[in-house]
């Protein structure tokens, strides 16, 4: 077993040698080697935290025909850098009378949230965090915790403007927590089981998002509220709320919510690839090399983050009752519709052979998104001729 | 004393200190912080017993779900959010009894027990617990019958509380 086929086990095998060759007790010295382990992917999220700064606001930049930062550095790299130095050296503030230990827990809980999730992701076949058999349900925990950071954000902040930004972050998340949950259902219905890696190795000569189109739509919708991203970007509302949750927050406090949201977009990106688009799989490619399989993990999870981040610099922001009314009258039916129909599909075409499985798969997806989009159009139809039928009938009399 | 033992003993420790606090925080929205605590660590003692799916559902049913009902439901209700009422009333000395009789009774009963000071033998590899849970709830010799009467149940539920809330026009 060389490094470059395995380098985290060599690694892992190599530093626990020279701890015992220490003289120190072999379970210490594993436990020792795990921890050092996490607390290397962690400063290696922390520092592509830091770019992703730097990623989003040259993205957004372009959306907006502007250059973005350019003076710092090449391309303007350096920015983010300066940009930290000044949090940290800002004034950290805490309001009268906010409630201090839920106050200062809320950006650290709302960070490790994030991080946590790294704990199941994939990064090549042999290298993860934790080969759980229960990966995707971890995904929503981790959600769990999220939403709690926001709750108490907003408030210990002592403050109505943080508060009724919790409130509606919170209403968001907890709605949209279903349609995800849900559509986290059919990659395991196709894979039959709920590990990451397992799931990606299901998906070898078809991806799922062929098989399920509309899942992966789906998914993609729920994730972006759960991130609290525009459209569904209401706890924020400069325009109403100032910031919402995080209005209280100054320097780096306020910096970990704004770095978690970023490294929770691309997080949602890279989820979204290993469970639709085949994570690390690339034509064979990631048999050739572990890092190679990290490679094309990394360009995937960019790509699902770049079109988060399409969908924010191009959509304007809903109210909330547009939000709560799209995600239980809409999103949340066609979610359960789309459920039943996949299970159905599934054991109807279990037996065929691969492609009239794709196929099926495919057309079913197709044929419940458009009865979908066709209630809702009728739908709204008879609801604007209720709203915009008086106004007619009065135009006429005149 | 094995790693296994000291983190046990660890979390125990953290469960029962949280779950005192619950019930003794003045502030009701630090006791429902308290409980989410508590029921975190309650997660982690299930990982310790190998039952992932069972820990991670403690998170997500219980943190994400009833716990932050909790929250909302006292930020909803109480007018102002730093009240702080009394912490106990007539019936503590009940409740101390019967905590008391519950734990007396426990050990005395899982005394009889082999396993009681024995380790738990590891599990064989390829062991599913998931999957076997998943075809004991909808196998007829096993758990189908209370399974689809507990789902009866919360349709009911729902279609309770829809009625409640429906706007009679």
């Amino acid at each position: 077993m060389s490094f470059w086929n395995d380098p985290l086990k060599v690694a892992a095998d190599w530093l626990e040698g020279i701890f015992t060759g220490w003289g120190m007790d072999a379970v210490l010295a594993h436990v020792l080697v795990a921890f050092l382990g996490v607390l290397l992917l962690i400063i290696i999220l922390m520092v592509v935290d830091i770019f992703l700064v730097w990623i989003e606001r040259k993205v957004v930049a372009r959306f907006q025909d502007r250059l973005g930062p350019n003076r710092v550095g090449p391309f303007g790299l350096i920015q983010p850098f300066a940009d930290i130095i000044k949090l940290i050296i800002k004034e950290d503030t805490t309001p009268g009378n906010a409630d201090k230990v839920v106050y200062n827990l809320a950006p650290i809980l709302s960070m490790m949230s994030v991080l946590i999730l790294w704990a199941v992701v994939p990064l090549a076949p042999v290298m993860l965090g934790t080969d759980l058999n229960v990966g995707v349900l971890f995904l929503v925990a981790a959600g769990a915790i999220g939403t709690l950071a926001i709750i108490m954000g907003g408030w210990g902040s002592n403050n109505k403007f943080a508060m009724i930004g919790g409130f509606r972050q919170v209403a968001v998340m907890v709605s949209f927590e279903i349609p995800m949950l849900t559509m986290l259902m059919i990659p395991v219905i196709f894979s039959g089981s709920m590990n990451m890696n397992a799931i990606i190795a299901a998906q070898n000569p078809i991806p799922f998002w062929v098989l399920s189109p509309l899942g992966a739509l789906i998914f993609l919708i729920a994730a972006i509220a759960e991130l609290g991203r525009a459209p569904f970007d209401l706890a924020e509302g400069e325009s109403e709320l100032v910031s919402g949750f995080n209005i209280e927050y100054s320097g780096m406090k306020f910096g970990m919510f704004y770095a978690g949201e970023l490294l929770h977009a691309f997080t949602f990106g890279g989820f979204w690839a290993i469970l639709f688009f085949g994570g690390y799989r690339f034509f064979g490619l990631e048999q050739v090399s572990p890092f190679l399989a990290i490679l094309i993990l990394v360009i995937k999870a960019m790509l699902g983050y770049w079109v988060i981040m399409w969908v924010k610099y191009t959509m304007m922001r809903i109210r909330i009752d547009q939000m709560l009314a799209f995600n239980w009258k809409f999103l949340t039916p066609l979610a359960f519709a789309l459920l039943l129909v996949t299970a159905l599909m599934n054991a109807l075409l279990s037996p065929a052979p691969t492609w009239l499985y794709a196929l099926g798969m495919f057309l079913a997806n197709v044929v419940t998104g458009w009865i979908a989009l066709e209630i809702a159009r009728s739908a709204t139809k008879q609801e604007r001729d209720r709203i915009e039928g008086p106004t007619k009938t009065a135009e006429a009399h005149h | 004393m094995t790693a296994q033992q000291i983190i046990f003993l660890i979390v125990a420790a953290f469960v029962l200190g949280s779950g005192v606090m619950v019930v003794t925080a003045r502030n009701l929205v630090h006791a429902a912080l308290w409980l989410v605590s508590t029921l975190f660590g309650v997660a982690v003692i299930y990982a310790l017993l190998n039952a992932n799916f069972i820990a991670v559902v403690q998170v997500v049913v219980y943190i994400g779900a009833i716990a932050i009902l909790f929250i909302f439901a006292v930020m909803l209700t109480r007018r102002d959010m730093r009240d702080s009422g009394p912490q106990m009333n007539s019936n503590w000395w009940l409740g101390a009894l019967v905590a008391a009789l519950v734990f007396v009774g426990l050990v005395f009963l899982l005394q009889g027990w082999s396993g009681f000071t024995g380790t738990a033998a590891d599990l064989p590899s390829g062991f599913e617990p998931i999957s076997l849970l998943g075809e004991a709830l909808v196998s007829p010799e096993a758990y189908v019958l209370p399974f689809e009467v507990a789902s009866v149940l919360l349709l009911a539920a729902l279609v309770g509380a829809v009625y409640v809330a429906f706007n009679k026009k």
